[in-house]
Order: structure tokens, then C-alpha cells, then sequence
């Protein structure tokens, strides 16, 4: 692959939520800010860019990832999935977001996209995940508002229903 | 918190990456998974002019097993090698320390030698290889040399690493007969930066016991078994000898203590798995 040189906008082509999309970005540009500004996907949040917070949580090629931590150019040709990617086709939540509005899973919201990413991949691999597998998983996370436990819960939840099939 | 320009070389080939950073020299890095230089480029902590990218390159994504080594390649993810067949089989200790890691959400993108070349004093991956008696193969455009994780971790964030090398692999050995391994680590909360992590490995002719986060680097020494009479002393001097510091996160004195109790464990832990 040819060298992209700093300073100037490279053209980056991936595959969000099942659907191309393309835009221009310079190297060191983070993916979070290409899925905000350049594509206009606000829904991955940033909090502390480096890291630690993990809202900013997103798949790429199925796999976890922060996206402060991953440039735009390293996800040329990828499969990124997002939070906006979790609803279904009519904007039915899916049973992991039904789960966090029944459950009070979420305050201000600003952590929330990112640990909706992880769970789903959690539930995903774990249909069967325990409540201390769902805790260690949400160690990759900080939220500041619920104390941890309407999260808890409404994963709790979410695999009970996914197991059960049924979507409410 | 957003990085200072730079150029970015995704290579085909070891030969392609090795030819880059030679011509870079200091001004050069390779990034692989990310979790490590990413936060120091966002923090501008690390300017360099070139990121050759190395995750493209196939044959540094192997785990290779050999006669008496288990051979990691520069691309393999820190969650491939912990759902890796062979791994607890092989590398016991590496199995015990992994979930230690970072997050689940960072060792899906993190690389077991990014870890290693980052050399975090606190870092789970770096205390086992050094506890293991492991090696890292550093790779340049013209030359590759093996070097021992004894002489490869020089301090804080500072290694033998030369500007215009890379680590193209690190080979831990494999479990031996009638050898004990055993973990432990304490941290405010699970996948951060450990206070204290004690990795121990006890055989028919010693008990050696590694220990990061108190240190600039992992530091390892030979004690006596935990059933010995002198052991207790000579794991207290060798808590004082890590001359540990006072921060944020936990005094001098409790590192001392959590080294005293936490090698007093996994010492006992191991010698018990070799039984």
C-alpha cells in the first residue's frame, strides 16, 4: 500500500452498519472523529480519547475496538458496526436496548453507546454470560451516573430474553 | 488529545516495514494494535514522522510452536492468543496472566509484542516473559538479533529496542515437567495498571519469583521455598531491594506489603501445581 503523507486527506472506504461509506482524512486522524465529522454518525461519544472511558466502543471486522485508538485509515475496507447499527430496519430497539430502557440502564447517556457495543458482542459470543462475566466485562467501561447496577441488570436481562427468543 | 501529523505506511511485507523504519530511524514507529501508542500520540507524548503499520503483514500473525518454545508473531492479538488451543496446555502462566490485560475491549485490538515493546513497568506481558526466561527477536533492515527479556526491559518505557528496529517476535518456553506456575495481581479495579503483579515459577531446583509494578521494569529473583526457614526474610529483602515509591495509587510501604503477600501466594500456589 503507498505511503499516505501527513498533512493532506487520503480517501477511506469501509463498510458502516452494512453500508459503504467513503470520506477524505488525513493519517492521524482518529476514527472517532471521521464517524462524527466527516461522516456524520454521532452516535459513537467521545470521552477521553485515550483510551480508558470506552465510550467510544464500536466493531470493527466483529472484533471490539476503541475507536480513539484506532486511525480512520486503519479502518480502509473494514466492517464497522456502531451503535446506530444495533436497531432494526424500522427502528425497533433491539432487545438489549429494550432492556436498558426497561431497566434504567442509562442516566445522562454519554457512556451508553459504547457499553451497548460491548454487551452485544459479549451476548453475542456469551449468550449465556453471568452476571460476574457481564461485571468484568464492564470493567472496560465508566459510567458515572448509574453505580454499575440498572447496567447489570439490564444485561441480566437482555440474555434472559435473547436465550428466550422472544424480543420484548 | 488529538496526534501531531504523520505519514502512514501500511506494509506488505516484513521487508517493506524493516526498509521504512531504517529510513525513519528514530523518527519511526510501528503501531500494531494500537492500545499502547495510540493514547501516547493522542497525548502527543510520541511525535513521530512515520507510523509503519504491521497488522497487514501475514506471517507476523502466527503462534508457532516449537521444540521447546511457543513463537509469537509481532501481529497477534492479545484475544487470539488467549483463545488459543494450545495455551494453557503450553504457557500456563501466560493463561493465568491475560485476563489481567487491559479489558476485554483492548485485548481484542492489543498485541502481545505491542505490550512487550511498550514496556510499561506495571505490565502483566512483559513480568511473565521476564519471569519465564523468554526472548524477543528484534528485527532491522539488515540484521536480526535475539535478545533476552532479562536484558531487554531497561526501565520505565525503555528498552534495548535501536531506532530503526522492531520486534518481530517474542518466544515463550514451554511449560516444563514437574514445573509450578502461578499470578497474582492487585489493582484499584480489574484491567488497570497493577499496584503489584507477582508471577512465580517453582521446579525440583528453585522457586523464582517475578514481580511488576513496584520496579522501572519486572524484576525477578530466585528465593528459597516457601517451606523454607529463610524464605520469609529473604522475600522481605527482596521487597525492600525493589525500592518502591509512594504515588496516586498506593504507598511505598502497602507495595512492600502486597509483594510480601502476594509472592508468599503465588510461591505456594506454584509449588503446589507442581506437586
Amino acid at each position: 500500500m503507498p505511503r499516505l503523507t501527513s498533512g493532506r486527506r487520503h480517501t477511506v472506504r469501509f463498510t458502516l452498519n452494512g453500508r459503504p461509506v467513503s470520506g477524505e482524512a488525513e493519517p492521524r486522524m482518529l476514527l472517532t472523529d471521521f464517524l462524527r465529522h466527516v461522516i456524520g454518525a454521532t452516535g459513537t461519544h467521545v470521552g477521553c480519547e485515550h483510551g480508558v472511558c470506552g465510550a467510544c466502543t464500536v466493531r470493527i471486522d466483529g472484533a471490539l475496538a476503541r475507536s480513539c485508538l484506532t486511525l480512520a485509515v486503519q479502518a480502509e475496507g473494514a466492517d464497522v458496526r456502531t451503535v446506530e447499527g444495533l436497531a432494526g430496519a424500522d427502528d425497533t430497539l433491539s432487545p438489549l436496548q429494550e432492556a436498558f430502557r426497561q431497566n434504567f440502564g442509562l442516566q445522562c447517556g454519554f457512556c451508553t453507546p459504547g457499553i451497548l457495543m460491548s454487551l452485544d458482542a459479549l451476548l453475542q459470543e456469551t449468550p449465556d454470560a453471568s452476571e460476574e462475566e457481564i461485571r468484568e466485562h464492564l470493567s472496560g467501561h465508566l459510567c458515572r451516573c448509574t453505580g454499575y447496577g440498572p447496567i447489570v441488570r439490564a444485561a441480566v436481562a437482555a440474555a434472559r430474553s435473547l436465550r428466550e427468543g422472544s424480543h420484548a | 488529545m488529538k496526534p501531531a501529523p504523520f505519514d502512514y505506511l501500511k506494509a506488505d511485507s516484513l521487508s517493506e516495514a524493516a526498509e521504512a523504519l531504517a529510513e525513519a530511524g528514530e523518527d519511526g514507529r510501528v503501531i500494531a494494535g494500537g492500545q499502547s501508542l495510540m493514547p501516547m500520540l493522542n497525548m502527543r507524548l510520541a511525535k513521530p514522522s512515520l507510523l509503519v503499520d504491521i497488522m497487514g503483514v501475514d506471517e507476523l500473525g502466527r503462534i508457532a510452536e516449537e521444540k521447546d518454545t511457543i513463537r509469537i508473531g509481532a501481529g497477534v492479538r492479545q484475544a487470539k492468543l488467549q483463545a488459543w488451543d494450545g495455551l494453557s496446555r503450553h504457557l500456563p502462566l501466560v493463561a493465568a496472566a491475560l485476563p489481567w490485560v487491559g479489558h476485554a475491549q483492548t485485548r481484542s485490538r492489543g498485541t502481545v509484542c505491542g505490550s512487550v515493546a511498550h514496556a510499561d513497568p506495571s505490565a502483566e506481558l512483559p513480568l511473565v516473559l521476564t519471569a519465564l526466561k523468554g526472548g524477543i527477536v528484534l528485527r532491522a533492515r539488515r540484521r536480526t538479533r535475539t535478545v533476552s527479556a532479562s536484558d531487554f526491559f531497561l526501565g520505565m518505557m525503555a528498552t534495548d529496542l535501536k531506532p530503526g528496529e522492531m520486534i518481530e517476535s517474542v518466544s515463550f518456553p514451554k511449560a516444563a515437567p514437574s514445573t509450578g506456575y502461578a499470578f497474582r495481581e492487585i489493582g484499584r479495579r480489574h484491567g488497570d495498571f497493577a499496584i503489584v503483579a507477582c508471577a512465580a515459577v517453582v521446579d525440583a531446583s528453585e522457586a523464582r519469583l517475578a514481580v511488576g509494578g513496584v520496579a522501572d521494569r519486572p524484576m525477578v529473583r530466585t528465593l528459597p521455598l516457601p517451606v523454607s526457614g529463610d524464605f520469609d526474610d529473604a522475600l522481605n529483602e527482596f521487597a525492600w531491594a525493589l525500592n518502591a515509591r509512594d504515588d496516586l495509587h498506593a504507598s511505598a510501604r502497602y507495595r512492600r506489603e502486597l509483594v510480601r503477600r502476594l509472592g508468599r501466594q503465588s510461591l505456594e500456589e506454584a509449588a503446589r501445581c507442581r506437586a
